[in-house]
């Protein structure tokens, strides 16, 4: 079943579409950064975007930054909000279940499709802002500070502004002003990639319950988001600061103190933790729905 | 293969299926009738465990479901209401995924397997076009393809000649009767009375989710004890049958008589030219509409049976 889940995964056009817009997001920006080269100023902007034009290797992290806070999670959320929902709505779910599949089987596999999903856009994301980085906007580029240029229409919200040092040189300088060797960045870039993928994972035990809540994959998908925009509102609200440390988008950007020297793994583990509790809560009361319905599309 | 006990869903206040006692044994091609909305659907669904019974027992070839329903559901081939496939896959290529999820389907035969099934039903020759091309007889072809592709022991099939022409209604009856005869015991929904009657060796009929009639067919349709005759000569016909004519309509007459042949012999003997004469049999549509109220698409029309009068099933118990 897992087998047939991920086949159904990769045949399907909207898979590679949603993959390819994704990816299209950081190449355009960077496109418009190499040509102006105004990149926004430190501090400013998305997450290390005011490095990229002196170190293009680090365009991997900008990239994330800049897929993070909107397309990544509306992505998750329709796969994940179709996984049940659209296979009921096409009538599809009571063949599987009377051929039979069980239902924790297709919900593990529905899971694991999701989760092959995300793995393949983050990777995606970062090999292909890599490669744009490295192409495009160059490790050794001359240093041009942004003077204007975009502005933080995406706020980084916590986990610290980015205040990338903007020395030319051949090793990468990390966010405390220390340089980064190559083999540590690419831990770092992988340990960011990792929390992101875990990240999104919270989005898809989300978008997963309320599919098999509903028979609309539209309906899951946007039910899932709203969560998201409920949380965001509250992540910036003091009044709400009681419950902030438990809200799903509490610690997303926390994969920014990976590029720290040394790691501050303070928010990133609590990250982890607050994603893993989303995830057991959600996953069981899907499956427990999911188990004890009555199919009857 | 089939039997319920006392088998109750309620959805809220709703009772869609009432202490439903079911018998399809094996062999049979058990035709399930009733008006829409009368339960046809969520009692399938039940059997198929789809849908969880409120109360009642549901056994299946020997099983209790929905308790042992994967040992079950692979030895059935099912089509539940309408088919459904993916629209951006071929029809093989829907057949080989549904076959490669869950388990029992060898993926040593399946290419023969899916193979045979598409010309079981008629689509030998099918291309690479994906389903969303599809007419709706084909569909329907296709979906009774997924459920013979594990070539199953009992087929479970609610409403199989949905969207087909005539000539598709007739293939696939004597596919189903050709599998019947291997063996395969045919369980299938219908509001389609002639279907049914062409087919089917016995029949259920629910009636706004009561089991009201369980019967073999050819038991239910044996002769009422009337002959109805045809004669160019009607006046001479009434005079050598006197004291039996019952009715009289120009020249159609209806006889009462257990034996057609002996009155066949009487007519020629008394020199009556005889057009036509045969046992009259009831229809199914009129053993149906005897025991079934208006279907839930009517309003304003009295249901036969109240619910509160306490009537009997098929085999005599009360219910």
């Amino acid at each position: 079943m897992i087998a047939v889940e991920l086949f159904k995964l990769v045949r399907r056009l909207r898979t590679w579409l949603s993959i390819g817009l994704i990816c299209a997001l950081p190449l355009i920006v960077a496109v418009f950064i190499a040509v102006t080269h105004l990149a926004p100023p430190p501090g400013q902007g998305s997450a290390f975007l005011s490095a990229v034009l002196n170190e293009g290797q680090l365009y991997p992290a900008a990239a994330l930054a800049l897929v993070l806070p909107v397309f990544l999670p509306v992505a998750v959320a329709v796969m994940a909000g179709d996984s049940i929902a659209g296979e009921a709505s096409t009538g599809t779910l009571r063949y599987l279940l009377a051929r039979p599949v069980g239902r924790t089987r297709l919900l593990v596999a529905k899971l694991i499709a999701v989760i092959a999903f995300t793995l393949i856009a983050v990777v995606a994301v970062t090999v292909t802002s890599y490669a744009t980085g490295v192409l495009i906007l160059g490790p050794s580029r001359a240093a041009a500070v942004g003077t204007g240029g975009i502005s933080g229409s995406i706020a980084p919200g916590a986990g610290g502004a980015p205040t990338a040092g903007l020395q030319a040189g051949a090793a990468v300088t990390s966010l405390s002003g220390a340089p980064l060797t190559f083999l540590e960045l690419i831990e770092r870039v992988l340990g960011a990639m990792a929390f992101i993928t875990v990240s999104m994972l919270g989005v898809a035990a989300i978008a997963l319950f309320l599919s098999t809540l509903t028979d609309s994959a539209i309906g899951a998908a946007l039910g899932a988001l709203a969560t998201l925009v409920a949380s965001e509102v509250l992540v910036t609200l003091n009044a709400a600061s009681a419950v902030q440390p438990y809200l799903p988008t509490r610690y997303w950007l926390a994969w920014i103190d990976f590029f720290r020297q040394p790691i501050f793994w303070r928010n990133i583990d609590r990250g982890f933790g607050i994603q893993a509790v989303y995830m057991v809560v959600f996953l069981a009361a899907a499956w427990a729905n999911f188990a004890t319905r009555d199919v009857t599309t | 293969m089939i039997t319920t006990r006392d088998l109750t869903k309620r959805f809220g206040r709703v009772e869609a299926v009432r202490e439903v006692t079911l018998d399809v044994r094996e062999g049979d091609r058990y035709g399930l009738l009733g008006p829409n909305g009368s339960g046809k659907t969520t009692l399938v669904r039940m059997l198929l465990g789809l849908v969880y019974a409120t109360s009642g027992e549901i056994s299946v070839l020997g099983y209790r479901v929905p308790k042992h329903v994967s040992r079950v559901l692979p030895e059935i081939g099912a089509l539940i209401e309408e088919p459904a496939a993916y629209p951006h896959l071929s029809g093989r290529a829907n057949l080989r995924l549904l076959d490669a999820a869950g388990p029992h389907g060898a993926r040593r035969t399946r290419r023969r397997r899916v193979d045979e099934a598409l010309e079981q039903v008629g689509l030998a020759g099918i291309d690479r076009r994906p389903v969303r091309s599809y007419s709706l007889g084909m569909r329907q072809r296709l979906g009774l393809a997924a459920a013979l592709v594990r070539r199953p022991r009992l087929l479970i099939l609610d409403e199989p000649t949905n969207g087909l022409d005539p000539r598709g209604i007739r293939d696939i009856r004597n596919l189903l009767i050709g599998l019947n005869d291997s063996g395969v015991t045919v369980f299938m929904s219908s509001h389609l009375l002639p279907e049914v009657s062409a087919l089917c060796t016995r029949i259920g009929v629910l009636d706004s989710g009561r089991l009201v009639l369980q019967e073999q067919l050819a038991a239910l349709q044996e002769p009422t004890g009337r002959v109805l005759i045809s004669t160019d000569d009607p006046e001479r016909a009434v005079a050598a049958l006197d004291g039996l004519i019952e009715r009289q309509d120009g020249a159609d007459l209806v006889v009462r008589s257990p034996d057609p042949a002996a009155l066949n012999a009487r007519l020629v003997a008394a020199g009556v030219p005889v057009r036509s004469l045969a046992a009259e049999r009831r229809s199914l549509e009129d053993i149906v509409l005897e025991v079934t109220g208006a279907g839930s698409d009517q309003f304003g029309v009295p249901a036969s049976g109240e619910p509160d009068v306490p009537s009997t099933t098929a085999n005599g118990e009360p219910q």
